[in-house]
């Protein structure tokens, strides 16, 4: 098999099957229990450090409850 | 040790330079060589000139490193404001051709300009405005100075450097006619060099990071910056016919050719345009709303999806060509597809403000990032829809495209890249707010009321122009001449150029604004310094 067939048939079969199990990964990864809470805290990330990276290191509330 | 390196290559560099200029076989690489050979000659000068002398140790410890951030948002309104005249200048020309001086042949004729003001515009303007956010944003969402000392102020340099001699080049002919790709090889050699400059800058901050989460802002960069990277090698794989000259040869031919470059086109507008100015929304909708943004995980889902997509989408700029069937239907499934993503992230942006609608109305700063980011959402609702063949058969070819690309280009990124400049003006230069909100306001209404003129009007003409040039007689044959279409084209050229004026004349007002915020603004006080803590 010549290198175009044989790349093309990999990529429309096994690789095409891992980026679409990946892309589901990531959903259910962004949805799996807990994670809520640390996505609030990332969240807030620009809240802090505003003008030196030594400011608020103590400061981990969450600006405001959101989803 | 370092400090004599540093000096030694700047001399050999400027001493090739001066060779490569005595040998050059084309003006535009003569010009390029004596750039080169200047700009190594500052940066020689510049060096001896610190040698042994006492460096800051004190700030450089703990500190962010803002110095190459005010530089660059300097850059980007400079660049922006030659970019836009450029662009309403040729938007002129094609309504007026005499304004293609005799005079000025060939160096100031429309084909020259108008890759020097896209350039100025994508890469001038937008990339200045990429990197001084991103270096602004990766610092404070990492709580990490940047990486490499001041391996970032060799990327900004660097970088304008290349816009220099980009700019040059186009106006001497020295292109390789690769739309948004059109440097030749030694200018896109540099770039590579500069590009990984960043990259290592990018990423050694994210490695040193403070905080444990990378914000979501920093992996839309992160991907803009690492497929720029990947676009712009393979794009320009190209072999010079002589050291001495600018003429290079790609080593594609025919229709790859063509799929290599609108792979590259059309994820430069992905990652450059897109994913890079999503960048600044995740960062400066929330920072100026102050709200966190309206979901996290919609904002990752954003991201991947996104990434995941564009890649494929680049084959539908080549409908009804050469390229197989099943790519240009694979790039218009893909396109369509893409619509998902794009309005998840506008509904993002736009649902951030919920709860603070009302600064809608007393902040013009953020009344600009909402209709930036529903610029967003308009052109990428148009972009899919304009991707099916059967639309794309009307379109293409079109001032259609044109107007797509500016709602996006002058709504998207243009407004979203104002307000960070106003966003970041006050903060970089220590001030207690702009000069005039009253100008923001201008500024606003006029850009707003330039893109609507330059919308309709590129709707209408592309409409009509796809609709005369398919219109048969009875017995088959055309009904119209091209020049016909160009004849009927002439009052929307107008309005076009004029919707340019209103952008320029608003950009313009911008510049005065932060110049006039930054030396005679009202300096932050004391006590709001000392009292760091972002508090309501």
């Amino acid at each position: 098999m010549d290198t175009y067939s044989l790349m093309r048939e990999f990529a429309d079969s096994w690789m095409l099957l891992f980026l679409v199990l990946f892309f589901l990964g990531v959903i259910l990864w962004v949805f799996r229990p807990g994670a809520s809470k640390e996505q609030r805290d990332s969240a807030n990330i620009i809240f802090r450090h505003e003008n030196s990276p030594d400011e608020d290191k103590a400061e981990m509330n969450p600006k405001e409850v959101r989803e | 040790m370092w400090d004599y390196a540093k000096i030694v290559a700047a001399g050999l560099v400027a001493l090739c330079a001066a060779i490569a200029a005595n040998y050059a076989r084309d003006a535009a690489y003569l010009v390029h060589a004596i750039i080169i050979m200047l700009a190594a000659g500052v940066a020689f000068v510049w060096s001896v000139r610190q040698i042994d002398e006492e460096k800051p140790v004190a700030e450089i410890a703990t500190g962010y490193l803002d110095g190459v951030v005010r530089y660059g948002v300097v850059a980007t309104a400079f660049w922006g404001v030659i970019g836009f005249i450029a662009g309403t200048f040729i938007a002129f020309q094609l309504a007026f051709p005499v304004l293609n001086f005799e005079w000025a042949q060939p160096y100031m004729n429309f084909g020259r300009l108008r890759p020097l003001h896209t350039s100025a515009v994508i890469f001038a303007f937008g990339g200045n405005a990429l990197l001084a956010t991103s270096f602004y944003v990766v610092q404070r969402t990492t709580a990490a100075r940047l990486w490499g000392g001041n391996l970032a102020w060799f990327v900004f340099w660097g970088y304008n450097l290349f816009i220099v001699l980009a700019a040059t080049g186009y106006v001497l002919g020295g292109t390789q006619s690769k739309e948004y790709a059109e440097p030749e090889w030694y200018v896109d050699l540099w770039l590579t060099i500069v590009w990984v400059a960043y990259l290592a800058v990018f990423l050694g901050t994210l490695l040193k990071r403070q905080e444990k989460h990378i914000y979501v802002a920093n992996w839309f960069y992160l991907s803009f910056i690492v497929t720029v990277a990947m676009l712009h090698v393979v794009n320009n794989l190209t072999i010079p016919v002589s050291i001495f000259g600018s003429k290079s040869v790609i080593i594609w031919a025919g229709v790859q050719d063509a799929m290599t470059q609108w792979w590259y086109g059309h994820n430069a507008v992905g990652f450059f345009l897109t994913a890079g100015f999503l960048g600044m929304m995740y960062y400066f909708v929330p920072k100026q709303a102050e709200r966190p943004v309206f979901s996290y995980k919609l904002s990752i889902i954003h991201f991947w999806a996104l990434i995941f997509l564009y890649i494929w989408a680049g084959p539908h700029h080549l409908h009804y060509t050469a390229l197989p069937d099943w790519a240009s239907t694979l790039g218009m499934v893909f396109s369509v597809m893409l619509w998902m993503p794009s309005w998840g992230g506008m509904i993002n942006g736009l649902m951030t403000l919920s709860g603070a609608w009302d600064k809608l109305r007393t902040d013009p700063i953020i009344r600009m990032m909402v209709v930036s980011v529903g610029f967003y959402g308009m052109s990428t609702f148009e972009g899919p829809m304009m991707s099916i063949k059967a639309v794309n058969s009307l379109s293409h070819y079109t001032d259609w495209t044109i107007g797509h690309v500016h709602s996006g280009a002058l709504g998207w990124n243009g407004m979203i890249t104002f307000g960070a400049l106003y966003f970041l003006v006050p903060k970089l230069w220590q001030r207690e707010r702009l000069y005039s909100l009253s100008a923001v306001n201008w500024h606003f209404w006029l850009a707003t009321i330039g893109i609507v003129l330059y919308a309709a009007s590129m709707w209408v003409t592309g409409i009509m122009e796809g609709l005369m040039w398919r219109e048969v007689d009875a017995n088959g044959f055309l009904v119209n001449s091209f020049a016909d279409t160009v004849a009927a084209k002439f009052p929307m050229y107008v309005v076009r150029a004029l919707g340019g004026v209103l952008y320029v004349a608003g950009a313009v007002i911008m510049v005065v604004n932060l110049w006039l915020t930054a030396t005679r603004g009202e300096p932050k006080t004391q006590a709001t310094a000392a009292a760091a803590a972002p508090a309501e």
